[in-house]
């Protein structure tokens, strides 16, 4: 292991993007995001790397000057939250559309209304259709690994899509953290200069972003699902690719003490961490209770998550946003219908909690594990709510 | 009236053929797109009425008048989608919508 530095998460961040050579930053900044988008402006400003820093006057100023620095072939970063997200995503759906590699940090808050700024994952599934790859960083470790990942695979000519890192907003960004930077050359030697598939340039005049009749939007829309969908492949090759460099590993879906586990928790993002050390103390008192955390939301890893579940007699599925008047939580509802036609397919217990910042404790997650144990069918309901 | 010469192949026929972000490689090929088949209505200009003002070709949306040899405005067919703002605006009335259906 290499030199480990104590660092803010969401200062490190900026910095895994500046070991990037990234060319254009355009960041808005938002409560809890807004230590990398002042971090990102100091190094810009101080010349540690040679790129342009756009400041805008909202976010989705700054989405759309990302549109338009990746489509003159940039190589482009920014970051946001909640409301911000909100605000980029007239925008979010027009990037996938046009193959344009932006990657950005999305720090999870709540949104609005009530007002309020704490981690949740409310913000990011209104998004979740948008066309984007979707990923879920566990910690500051992660977060560094992911952000340079991300520019090598969202640029990948057999992928180029945009990605969405998401980084727990506090429980993440705001925490300090034993990290591991990897150097300049390592960098270097991972990610090539960006080769765009084309560049608006004007001695090679071409059009982007045009319009569709109805001849053909519906042709362009299986492109777009079936590009995101075989992006898994590269994800997965990329992945592989930094574990044999950096020695740290990362699949689509992971798990801890699930092997033949009866009982699994399935997480998203930093309440991982939480869930395992709650697997733990029930595995010391003869639970046989298992881990599965997915790493990966768009393009959504069945095929990893069938394997990691099999053999389970109930599924407890976390999520940290709700689907108003629909079917439960964005997660579990996804999962739930992909195993619908399972014979032998686990018992699906959802739980909807930490949402706003509230905080799901080791001793909750127990007490959800062994409430969602008796349940006899598929339930989805709120956890902690007081009554 | 005769019927309009259907445009060549306008779409890729499969949806492995359409370009990454659906791009253009070809510029300027939306000319090749005869927009003037949306048309109902077609603008017939009366050359004795016609003053040569140019009003019709400063509102046309299209940009599809234009002024011939002889100065009067007249507008391409090929790409008049037979709004009829041209006829609406030409003050001296010399320009009428006429229905394109026999």
């Amino acid at each position: 292991m290499g030199k480990r530095v104590g660092m803010e998460v969401g200062i490190a961040a900026a910095e895994a993007v500046a070991l990037c050579n990234i060319d254009v930053a355009a960041v808005y900044p938002i409560t809890p995001q807004s230590h990398i988008a002042e971090h990102m402006a100091d190094i810009v400003h101080d010349g540690r790397i040679n790129a342009e820093f756009i400041t805008v006057e909202s976010e989705h100023s700054s989405i759309s000057a990302c549109a338009g620095a990746s489509a003159a072939g940039a190589r482009v970063y920014t970051a946001t939250s909640s409301q911000g997200l909100m605000l980029m995503h007239e925008i979010l759906p027009i990037i996938s559309a046009m193959r344009l590699p932006v990657v950005m940090g999305n720090a999870n808050r709540a949104i609005s209304g009530p007002l309020n700024i704490w981690n949740d994952h409310t913000d990011i599934m209104p998004q979740r259709d948008c066309g984007w790859i979707c990923m879920f960083a566990e910690n500051g470790q992660e977060v560094i690994d992911m952000t340079i990942q991300s520019f090598k695979i969202a640029e990948h000519p057999d992928v180029m899509l945009p990605i969405v890192l998401n980084i727990d907003g506090f429980q993440l960004t705001h925490m300090i953290e034993p990290l591991e930077f990897p150097s300049q050359a390592q960098v270097n030697r991972f990610l090539p200069p960006r080769g765009p598939f084309v560049a608006l340039h004007p001695d090679n005049p071409i059009s982007m972003g045009c319009f569709n009749m109805p001849d053909i939007f519906a042709e362009s829309m299986k492109v777009k699902e079936t590009a995101l969908r075989n992006s898994k492949k590269t994800i997965v090759k990329i992945w592989k690719e930094w574990g044999k460099m950096f020695g740290r590993h990362y699949k689509p879906v992971e798990t801890y003490k699930a092997k033949g586990a009866k009982t699994l928790i399935l997480t998203m993002g930093s309440m991982g961490e939480t869930a395992s050390v709650a697997v733990d103390e029930m595995r010391e008192k003869g639970a046989s209770v298992g881990l599965v955390k997915m790493r990966l939301w768009r393009p959504l890893p069945i095929e990893e998550l069938r394997a990691a579940i099999r053999g389970a007699k109930t599924l407890i599925v976390m999520d940290r946003a709700v689907s108003f008047g629909g079917a439960g939580g964005p997660v579990a509802t996804d999962i739930k219908s992909y195993l619908y036609q399972d014979m032998s397919r686990p018992k699906v217990v959802n739980y909807i909690m930490g949402l706003g910042g509230r905080d799901v404790t080791v001793d909750d997650f127990i007490a959800m594990t062994k409430k969602a144990v008796k349940k006899k069918e598929d339930t989805f309901e709120f956890y902690g709510v007081r009554e | 009236m005769k019927k309009k010469k259907a445009v060549s192949k306008k779409w890729p026929e499969k949806w492995q053929e359409i370009n990454p972000g659906c791009m253009v490689f070809t510029p300027g090929n939306a000319s090749a797109l005869h927009t003037g088949s949306w048309r109902a209505q077609r603008p017939v200009l009366d050359t004795q009425k016609c003053i040569k003002c140019g009003l019709c070709y400063i509102f046309c949306p299209e940009g599809c008048i234009a002024e011939d040899s002889e100065g009067f405005f007249k507008a391409n067919l090929d790409y008049c989608k037979g709004c009829g703002i041209c006829a609406h605006e030409c003050w001296p009335e010399a320009i009428v919508m006429v229905e394109e259906e026999e």
